[in-house]
């Protein structure tokens, strides 16, 4: 290990982050290696039985397709908490089962981020060796701050979840044991 | 080598924290920026890069001709899932404990 310690610029550098946003509003990437295959990973992310078991759980109806309409309707919880609806809205750009997704996405359900508009949504995926698959999420948000900083979890408390970084663990969990990480009991 | 170790071995060095903390604060930048904020030769700041990238931790994207380097959490969520967690879980539950038993006591 190399013993190189950051110059000065560390100590400016440290005192600014905490300050500073955590959110490019530009392009976020996130990646995730699965014990999986290819096709495992892309039927969790594009087909409805599947969307409701990881992350927020949406019921999400793609219709793949260049063109093809995409929505995530309320799930139960989100029903009995009194929310309706689409949530997140989109269509499909590029279909290339089991490698590539590519599609605009936008959050529909906040008047706020509806206003900003569709974002811009690639999925990758890849095999790799030992049956480990790699998913990559990159997410153009160019112009569309709101949308930045919901993805990138800000706006979750500490632990609360939120964002890819946690969708991605739990969908790395939910391929990997079979099941979603559990809330702890209150 | 494990995910795990990778990442650990990765974190454990200042300058890689340091440039992690770079991307943190603005992500998706060239090796020159991050070079620009650090007194260590392009070759140096390129192993850095190099270890991060084999942890995940950083990942690199071709946009046209330049090079951009990205901040990924997500190692460090699974990182947080499965050695973090699984020390603090104890201490939640039993102030959970403690809170059921004091409203009972209280009833």
């Amino acid at each position: 290990m190399t013993s190189t310690t950051p110059t000065a610029h560390a100590a400016t550098g440290a005192s600014n982050t905490s300050s500073a946003s955590s959110t490019s509003d530009t392009t976020q990437i996130y990646r995730v290696f699965i014990r999986a295959t290819p096709q495992a990973i892309w039927d969790a992310i594009t087909q409805p039985d599947w969307t409701r078991r990881f992350g927020y759980g949406l019921r999400d109806e793609i219709e793949l397709r260049p063109g093809g309409n995409f929505r995530g309707h309320v799930n139960d919880e989100m029903i009995a908490m009194g929310m309706s609806g689409v949530v997140v809205d989109g269509e499909m750009i590029e279909v290339d089962p089991p490698r590539r997704l590519v599609m605009t996405w936008r959050m529909a359900i906040d008047p706020r981020m509806a206003a900003e508009g569709f974002t811009r949504l690639t999925y990758e995926i890849s095999e790799g060796r030992g049956g480990v698959s790699r998913l990559s999420v990159i997410h153009d948000l160019s112009g569309r701050p709101a949308h930045a900083a919901m993805v990138a979890g800000d706006q979750q408390g500490p632990g609360a979840g939120g964002g890819w970084t946690w969708i991605l663990s739990d969908l790395k969990s939910l391929l990997e044991n079979g099941s979603a990480m559990v809330a702890p009991p209150q | 080598m494990r995910d795990d170790d990778r990442v650990f071995k990765a974190l454990a060095d200042p300058t890689r924290r340091f440039l992690l903390d770079r991307l943190f604060t603005r992500d998706g930048r060239t090796l020159t920026e991050l070079e620009s904020e650090l007194e260590m030769t392009r070759f140096g700041v390129m192993k850095h890069l190099r270890v991060l990238e084999e942890a995940n931790l950083v990942v690199a994207r071709k946009v046209g001709r330049v090079k951009l380097h990205y901040l990924n959490p997500v190692p460090i969520r699974l990182v947080h899932d499965r050695w973090i967690d699984k020390f603090t879980e104890r201490r939640v539950s039993a102030l959970t404990a403690l809170k059921r038993q004091l409203e009972e006591d209280s009833a």
